[in-house]
């Protein structure tokens, strides 16, 4: 490992429409580390995501994005993944006649029936009922949800994003997911843990906060949390936690 | 090489498993041009063949209450280059029987081939038929294929059909079915194709509901990329009270292909309900990038996508 991060964002903005989304983001993700961006609907973190992962219309207007010491800002979606990057998406895809088990075996290097079911159960999902079941709309958000968290897994990637991991998941089942992406994070991979809510913060080893565009505060994930929980609120851009 | 084994060896590359054409306990056929080369019965189960100058008139019966446990295998091709077959088969389902037919369409060194099927369908009262044919046309683009057929579903009847081509070039296809059902019974018309080079596909299906409580599904997916086209037009009337169609046609068009639908309905009973949608478009951005994201390239990606819409 070199450089002694995965992930790091420099001076990164973004425009779309005219309208300024990211605000000079900085950041830095450790090897192994859950790094846990926190922030209210429409702040910009789903937007952060894309951006990082290299989706199209999401080019940044200027900044750079190294990953493990390589500037990666020019490259393409699959370009990254191939190095070792993958996110999963707020709401995932849907699709028509790809079975769970082939869903799976696309991002992994040696697909095994083995590694799948493991995949699955980190999810909370049972193997036995999903694998031969189709990824289309006729599971719910919830099982959509759990499958992409599941592939990302199997796809034992170096840095996932993970873009609202709960959000449509049952407050039950938080847990699991909180101890899927601590599970990540024991096998080598880098996670950057986007949410909205404070109680998936202490899933992550270091947390940010996310306002308007901008990381207004690094720190502690419990100090961030406290200050989210209690005291975020609309705000103008730019204003620090005290 | 013996005519039976090309035109097996042709079959299978289609996707067909040859032991079933050689077993004494499935119902199956072979024709190859215009020449029956095996046929087989089985208890309840008929089969007439007539070869004619230029193709195969067929008759299959099924006895009524005869329920098949493994499906009937079918297998029409044409081995030469070209060449012309016509098939005019006759399928009657007696009341109450339960068959399923697995046919396989194989031209796989078309350059100039013509397969025209002109077939009449009859499923019994109670009946239930389904029909899963799978084309493969080489990878040349020399076949014009033509599959046309007048179903009739009686009263608490079952028919499915399922038309795959999703495997080497199409050439031209132009399918043409109707079907009508009669009350409480059930047709499914589902089309599959992938287009590419200059291939022309045509699909016209027609559900027509005639029976109190028929119900009908016509659903289409289609794939055409480089300058390949589509048209698809799936009809489905409400002639009868609470009878229940729908038309769900998916296009995905990449390239310079092109690709249109024109989904009709039509009711005359106001308690009668048919819907439609169509969709046509690339292929989905998310869906694309989401593929990329586990490491796919964009041709492979895509590949997926349709290869999944078509399964």
């Amino acid at each position: 490992m070199t450089n002694g991060y995965m992930l790091k964002v420099e001076h990164l903005w973004l425009e779309r429409d005219g309208v300024t989304i990211l605000r000079d983001v900085n950041l830095t993700v450790a090897p192994a580390q859950v790094f846990g961006l926190l922030g209210r609907n429409g702040c910009g973190k789903s937007t952060l995501a894309y951006t990082l992962m290299g989706c199209g219309g999401y080019a940044p207007s200027s900044g750079r994005i190294l990953f493990d010491g390589q500037d990666i800002t020019q490259l393409s979606v699959t370009e990254r993944a191939r190095l070792g990057m993958t996110l999963a998406w707020q709401d995932p895809a849907r699709f028509e006649g790809i079975k769970v088990k082939d869903y799976l075996a696309l991002g992994m290097r040696e697909p095994s029936r083995a590694e799948m079911e493991e995949a699955l159960t980190a999810a909370g999902l049972s193997p036995f009922t999903y694998m031969e079941r189709a990824v289309n709309d006729v599971l719910s958000g919830g099982e959509r949800k759990r499958i992409e968290l599941a592939a990302v897994y199997a796809m034992r990637p170096r840095l996932a994003i993970l873009d609202e991991p709960d959000s449509g998941i049952d407050v039950l089942s938080l847990d699991a997911i909180g101890r899927l992406i601590r599970g990540l994070a024991a096998q080598g991979t880098a996670v950057l843990l986007i949410t909205h809510r404070d109680e998936m913060v202490p899933v992550a080893d270091v947390a940010a906060l996310m306002c308007q565009g901008e990381i207004l505060e690094v720190g502690d994930p419990q100090t961030v949390r406290d200050y989210y929980a209690r005291r975020c609120q609309p705000c103008e851009a730019g204003q620090k936690m005290p | 090489m013996s005519d039976f084994d090309a035109i097996l060896k042709a079959y299978e590359r289609s996707g067909g498993n040859p032991h079933f054409l050689r077993s004494s306990k499935v119902v199956s056929m072979v024709v190859s041009g215009n020449r029956v080369l095996g046929a087989n019965e089985v208890c309840g189960v008929h089969l007439f063949a007539e070869e004619l100058p230029d193709g195969v008139r067929a008759r299959i019966v099924v006895e009524p209450g005869v329920k098949l446990p493994t499906p009937a295998h079918l297998c029409f091709g044409v081995i030469p280059n070209e060449g012309v077959q016509r098939i005019l088969p006759v399928f009657e389902i007696g009341a109450g029987a339960a068959v399923e037919f697995v046919a396989h369409c194989t031209f796989p060194n078309a350059e100039r081939v013509v397969h025209l099927m002109e077939g009449e369908i009859h499923v019994g009262r109670g009946a239930s038929m389904a029909y899963r044919e799978t084309h493969y046309h080489g990878e040349v683009g020399g076949a014009e294929v033509a599959p046309k057929a007048q179903v009739t579903v009686d009263e608490g009847g079952r028919y499915t059909g399922e038309f795959v081509l999703t495997s080497g070039r199409v050439g031209v296809l132009r399918f043409d079915y109707v079907v009508n059902v009669a009350a409480r019974g059930v047709a499914e018309l589902v089309t599959k194709a992938y287009g590419y080079g200059d291939d022309q596909i045509v699909v016209q299906e027609t559900i027509r509901l005639g029976g109190e409580g028929a119900r009908g599904l016509v659903k289409a997916r289609i794939a055409v990329r480089d300058r390949a086209t589509s048209q698809v037009i799936g009809t489905t009337e409400g002639n009868a009270p609470l009878a229940r169609g729908h038309v769900d046609c998916v296009e995905i068009v990449r390239d310079q292909a092109v690709a249109s639908a024109i989904p009709v309905v039509k009711v005359t009973d106001p308690r009668a309900y048919v819907t439609h949608e169509a969709a046509i478009g690339t292929v989905d951005k998310k869906e694309l990038e989401t593929l990329m994201a586990r490491g796919l390239d964009e041709e492979r990606a895509v590949d997926v996508i349709i290869r999944g819409m078509l399964q």
